[in-house]
């Protein structure tokens, strides 16, 4: 098989080699974030007061977790180590419990996720030649953005076109022989379902290509998207924490997906210990930034689990391969490519008077999307005996649901105390989507 | 004049009516006119009852969401154009009707109509005004 490098030096470089840059850069990162109010207090508590406390890799044990609450008890500016003045992206997460999280980049630090995005993007043999058409959301989430700097790099002609409208997608796939999407894996499963209504063939499609990534799913899923499409499809991982897209991709061989060890350090933990699990064991993902300047990441608690592949690949790249993400160790959902805590929805049906204190969040596949149903109860004191004043308070509740958690929900309007509690304590989430 | 009409949630599960209709039998209450206002997730079941301040009290302890409105029920004659002419009374004086429907029973020969208004003081001084037969709490309770 044809196997293209970006840069082959670093893609194939010997482990002492990877460590050794591994180690400067985390030296490096480490003076930067004792430039920020948080990881001063952070590294002084673990007895760390500059690069000279970090010796070796081992070292980096010595470093304390850095958790999202962090991030959130930190906003917005407690992990910035540049002057704002030298900040040229800004990227936020919308609010877990009102409070958002922010993560700065400057100039270099773009420059250097651009650079890992490319080499994603030319890892699955995409090249100039393709039409690439990105239709993962931009604006504040990573995906949208991070992935376009990267196409770019590499030359392809980028279609930024973002998420959703999907008879518009349909047809620009058509009118500029788009060979390369990048898109949720649900999404891109609908899409083909709309072909027919739209009176499009597959044939008048030039599609080669579909990078897939912001939700986790299945080989089942590939293999589904694969068949239908008639092509290839590449999995992804990242989170904005580590940048956004481009921490993690698969090479040609899609034996699950590279971590750029240059760009970041990887380590497996068990959750309940934080101590590392043995080799190619699944636990926690936890993530070192070594390429980001303005918000410095050490050892972040990703809440994804996952395990590392020990044997090499058949492409010759040396760094690791990361399996697909097996679960989360929090109660986050990931719904269409967005991330959703059930707190976000606690807060918003809780600001509202007629609702009770039960609620349940229920997430289904319809056709081949998530589609999400928030179960409240009506507080009766409120109740007026008036259809109308019931219809209008579920508008309410779902445009007040719609623009905090930007999904669409529908919201059902139930009985006091008519909501299922278990063992006493509230189950708020009922997942009926099938486990892969 | 006026009427006291119980209104209950009815959330879009199954036996949720037999369940309200039910424990009102159980309590010996007897229901005089029912209307059910349905949207596709739920509904709101209105009722007027021989004892409402027993129905609401018992429909409260169960747990069932339910509130009182005023409304008005009037005597129209069974026969073409009965309603109309009621309605055209409505409509010279400018009184809105919310909603209306019918009883399950009567007690003469005219039909039983229950009417929510806009304004239900002003659409009561009218109707007496002019003489129109409305239905007694006392009629309603020993009917």
């Amino acid at each position: 098989m044809d196997v293209p490098f970006w840069n082959r030096e670093i893609e194939t470089a010997d482990r002492s080699r990877l460590e050794t840059i591994q180690l400067e850069r985390l030296r490096e990162t480490l003076s930067w974030a004792l430039k920020t109010p948080f990881y001063q207090k952070q590294l002084r508590q673990a007895k760390i007061s500059s690069a000279d406390d970090i010796r070796s890799l081992a070292d980096l044990r010595k470093i304390p977790f850095t958790t999202k609450d962090d991030l959130r008890l930190n906003f917005p500016r407690g992990l910035l180590a540049v002057d704002m003045k030298d900040v040229v992206r800004i990227h936020s997460s919308s609010g877990t419990t009102g409070i958002p999280t922010v993560i700065y980049y400057s100039k270099e630090d773009i420059n250097n996720w651009a650079d890992l995005m490319a080499r994603s993007i030319f890892a699955t043999g995409a090249s100039s030649a393709d039409v690439f058409q990105n239709m993962m959301t931009y604006g504040m989430f990573t995906g949208g953005l991070g992935m376009h700097y990267g196409a770019e790099r590499v030359g392809m002609a980028v279609i930024p076109i973002g998420g959703g409208n999907t008879k518009r997608q349909i047809k620009t796939m058509k009118d500029f022989r788009t060979t390369v999407v990048h898109v949720t894996p649900s999404y891109l499963l609908h899409v083909h379902t709309k072909l027919e209504e739209f009176d499009i063939k597959r044939e008048e499609l030039a599609l080669k290509k579909a990078f897939t990534g912001a939700e986790p799913h299945s080989e089942d899923v590939r293999k589904k998207i694969e068949q239908l499409w008639n092509i290839d499809a590449y999995n992804s991982y990242g989170l904005s924490e580590l940048n956004g897209p481009g921490v993690a991709f698969e090479c040609v061989y899609k034996n699950d997906m590279h971590l750029w060890e240059d760009g970041y350090i990887v380590e497996i933990i068990d959750p309940d210990t934080g101590e590392p699990v043995r080799d190619g064991d699944s636990g926690e993902v936890v993530l070192t930034n070594l390429i980001r300047r303005a918000t410095p990441m050490l050892r972040y608690r990703t809440r994804d689990l996952a395990y590392l592949h020990t044997d090499p690949c058949p492409c010759g790249r040396t760094h690791r391969r990361l399996s697909r993400i097996m679960g989360r160790t929090d109660d986050m959902l990931i719904i269409n490519g967005i991330n959703l805590f059930p707190s976000q929805i606690e807060e918003v049906v809780m600001r509202i008077p007629e609702v009770a204190t039960n609620y349940i969040i229920q997430v289904e596949k319809r056709g081949d999307l998530d589609h999400l149903t928030v179960k409240v109860e009506i507080y009766p004191k409120l109740f007026l005996g008036d259809p109308s004043q019931l219809e209008a308070l579920k508008g309410r509740i779902t445009e007040e649901l719609r623009s905090a958690i930007i999904l669409h929900p529908s919201v059902e309007l139930h009985e006091p105390n008519s909501l299922p509690v278990s063992e006493g304590k509230a189950k708020r989430v009922i997942d009926l989507r099938p486990k892969e | 004049m006026k009427l006291t009409q119980i209104s209950v949630f009815l959330e879009n599960r199954k036996g949720r009516l037999y369940d309200v209709c039910s424990l009102l039998g159980k309590t010996g209450i007897n229901i005089r006119a029912l209307t059910i206002a349905e949207t596709e997730s739920f509904g709101v079941l209105r009722i007027v009852v021989d004892k409402s301040d027993l129905a609401i009290q018992t429909l409260r302890k169960n747990n069932f969401v339910a509130n009182l409105t005023d409304v008005v029920a009037i005597e129209v004659g069974d026969k073409p154009g009965g309603l109309a002419e009621i309605l055209r009374v409505f409509a010279d004086n400018d009184v809105n009707v919310e909603y209306m429907y019918g009883f399950v029973e009567k007690f003469s020969d005219n039909a039983l109509l229950v009417f929510r208004f806009e304004d239900t003081d002003r659409a009561a001084k009218i109707l007496a005004d002019k003489g129109v037969k409305v239905v007694t709490r006392r009629e309603i309770e020993g009917l």
